[in-house]
């Protein structure tokens, strides 16, 4: 090895930092989707590396869907504080309201398919130009598709067979009135390498992504934490449990995994050697059919 | 542990999708969800075994064709390497895509059918391969069980596509003989096939030398954004954002900045928040000059003793990418890293048979058609050429009114 050869993490990062900078420099009024997952959380390191001492040019943006973990929601105030950048929340709650929306029915009833109407209420509310994800490509198959800069129309919708060719590193932004971009600057890392990441970089995480002690039910195999938002059944035994979680959503669609994994080392080799894949394992929303992914952003999901 | 893009190039029949599969299931990169899954869809087809194809194809409209329509990208590790796919179609009415995948990869995997041998699609994978000047190439004999696992086979056609390899100056080609569906010589060499004598696809994958890919001789630093944080205690604070595309800067270095020629020397770089003495490619970073010039985004950053060429005229290889025509006379912006001008295809010099390499005469150019053009800009742009340092010669057209990439550009 020379000393100009480069890990494949600087590699992933100084991609990433190219596409936040390209974002700065493409667009008037972009965003930062925070979700208070590691994901999200990376993206914001990942900023401050591209734009330190300066300010970021984007605020970052929460949509709540009113289900998610106090823990996560406790970290989003605390890091948009220490970090000294805007935060937005905007609530789905307040979207049903104004806009007498449905709530889906029965006993985990999500509402991440909600989000997507707040999602693009905000959008319009601050004009947003590009709204930028944590998105994987290895998260699920209709993702591996998309590109880094994925353009959407004024619904938002993703239409996969009319993508823009993505050439080298060279990215097009321009969009008509009314379009806006989704930017996924970790496309090409895998949930192991975020891990890997987040151990590099030292960065700290919401406490549920380590293991603790909750009160879970078991649902054909998954976990799912107990808590205001889902209806027990008579039947349902509630179980106290050693876990943690491989993926922060809502406490609704979103399984625990039994861990002893009390740090970034062993949650590292406890995924090295998983067998199941992040979405299969923690992510109640996607079974539903063998598309769910592609029909979830053709109607403007992330 | 470093990073190994690379591209597969074939179609369906040639088992292109089956050898990505076999891959990320013998890399153990495929989970037990992932796997029920497509034991599931493979059961519906009726199939005995389970189809590896059915890993890859990821829209709906690809899964009910059987076909592979549009690039999707895979990742794997093994402890040397992490790889990333860029699986891509093989049929000529997805050129566009394939040349989508080729443009930031780093290898080919040409896949051939054993019992078909070089192929006009071969041809065709082969001079994109070469167009898009990808560094290393594989060419991976396939269905090797089908043919005996015949050595005299798998020696006929390395000579017709060595041919083919010196009528393109491709460089870099290595040839294997494998089976994807049954495994040989993919992770494991091949009991089946002990009279060849080279490494095993992965094997090769994780041990083919990409560094020296990375031109660390021109250095080019595209100006993608400026930091002014303008607060009391930074008020001079002044940061070129950007990425190191190619060579190393160090502090001290003479600089020039394109197009204006104006002239400074580095005074500071910074890498991920810290002061450094050099950074070099691919490495993000921010500049500071000694001097107080005009610099913005899109301009170019490069050593004064080794400066790209600067011009308003280009001679460039297009790939034509818009189901509209392209029509000389039209204008269209030029995106070249951070830099985007205004610019005109002035004429067609002639039409690029990507089957055969004829060049026949042309008066416009219609999706997937491969074009010689000039085109001028209406500002100057710095850049190399592309077959010397693809950093920098590599350009899309966009179209103003639709505002969608229509072209990729090599420039000569």
């Amino acid at each position: 090895m020379s000393k100009y050869s480069l890990d494949y993490l600087d590699h992933l990062e100084s991609e990433a930092i190219h596409i936040f900078r390209e974002v700065a420099g493409q667009f008037e009024r972009p965003a930062l989707l925070f979700s208070g997952g590691k994901d999200s959380i990376t993206l914001v390191q990942l900023a401050l590396k591209a734009f330190r001492p300066g300010k970021f040019p984007f605020p970052l943006v929460h949509i709540d869907t009113g289900h998610n973990f106090p823990e996560a929601l406790a970290y989003r105030d605390e890091l948009a504080k220490t970090i000294g950048e805007k935060l937005i929340v905007r609530n789905v709650e307040d979207t049903i309201k104004a806009k007498h929306l449905t709530e889906p029915k029965g006993k985990f009833a999500s509402r991440n398919a909600l989000q997507t109407y707040t999602l693009l209420d905000t959008i319009e509310e601050f004009k947003f130009d590009a709204c930028i994800g944590g998105a994987r490509r290895d998260e699920e198959k209709a993702r591996a598709k998309e590109r880094i800069f994925s353009v959407r129309d004024e619904f938002g919708q993703w239409d996969p067979k009319l993508q823009r060719p993505e050439l080298w590193n060279t990215y097009n932004g321009r969009i008509s009135k009314g379009e806006n971009v989704r930017v996924f600057p970790i496309s090409n890392w895998t949930e192991l390498d975020v891990w890997n990441y987040i151990r590099r970089e030292k960065i700290e995480l919401p406490s549920i992504y380590f293991s603790h002690e909750r009160d879970v039910i078991d649902h054909e195999g998954q976990l799912v934490a107990v808590s205001d938002f889902i209806k027990l059944d008579p039947t349902d035994k509630v179980l106290r449990k050693k876990v943690r979680y491989r993926t922060v959503g809502d406490m609704t669609c979103t399984a625990a995994v039994e861990s002893h994994a009390s740090n970034i080392d062993d949650i590292i080799s406890e995924i090295t050697a998983t067998k199941t894949s992040e979405r299969g394992e923690t992510r109640i929303d996607d079974k539903v059919s063998e598309a769910a992914m592609e029909d979830r952003k053709k109607n403007g999901y992330f | 542990m470093d990073l190994l893009r690379f591209i597969t190039a074939g179609s369906v029949d040639d088992g292109k999708s089956t050898l990505i599969g076999r891959l990320l299931y013998d890399s153990k990169s495929i989970m037990i969800d992932q796997l029920a899954a497509i034991e599931k869809q493979s059961k519906n087809k009726e199939q005995g075994e389970i189809d590896l194809a059915l890993l890859t194809d990821g829209l709906r409209a690809e899964r009910e064709q059987g076909i592979t329509i549009d690039v999707a990208y895979k990742y794997f590790s093994t402890p040397k390497r992490k790889f990333i796919i860029a699986d891509a179609p093989g049929h000529i009415q997805y050129t566009r895509n394939m040349v989508t995948g080729a443009s930031t990869a780093d290898l080919a995997i040409i896949l051939i059918d054993a019992r078909n041998g070089v192929v006009e699609q071969t041809r065709r994978h082969s001079i994109i391969t070469s167009l898009l000047n990808i560094p290393h190439v594989v060419v991976a004999i396939n269905k090797m069980d089908l043919v005996d696992y015949s050595q005299d086979v798998y020696n006929n056609i390395v000579i017709d596509y060595a041919e083919v390899a010196k009528s393109l100056g491709l460089k870099d080609v290595t040839y294997i003989p494998i089976s994807a569906v049954f495994g040989d010589n993919i992770v494991e060499k091949s009991p089946k096939m002990s009279w060849f004598e080279g490494a095993s696809l992965l094997h090769f994958l994780e041990s083919v030398e990409v560094d020296k890919d990375i031109n660390l001789t021109n250095p080019r630093f595209p100006v993608q954004y400026v930091i002014r944080p303008q607060t009391d205690d930074l008020h001079d604070y002044r940061g070129y954002a950007g990425k190191v595309i190619s060579g190393i800067y160090r502090k001290g270095d003479a600089i020039t900045v394109l197009p204006s020629g104006q002239t400074s020397t580095i005074k500071a770089i910074e890498h991920n928040g810290k002061e450094v003495d050099e950074v070099f490619a691919p490495q993000s970073a921010i500049l500071h000059l000694e001097d107080d010039i005009d610099i913005s985004r899109g301009d170019v950053i490069a050593k004064s003793d080794d400066l790209p060429k600067t011009t308003q005229e280009l001679d460039v290889v297009l790939c034509w990418m818009d189901n509209k025509p392209l029509v000389t006379g039209n204008k269209y912006l030029l995106q070249i890293n951070s830099r985007v001008v205004r610019s005109v295809v002035k004429e067609i010099e002639y039409r690029l048979d990507v089957n055969t390499l004829q060049k026949t005469e042309a008066t416009s150019a219609a999706l997937n058609d491969v074009i010689k053009v000039k085109i001028k800009t209406a500002s100057p742009v710095p850049y190399d050429s592309y077959s010397e340092l693809r950093e920098n010669g590599g350009a899309i057209l966009i179209d103003e009114t639709s505002h969608v990439t229509v072209g990729a550009c090599m420039i000569q």
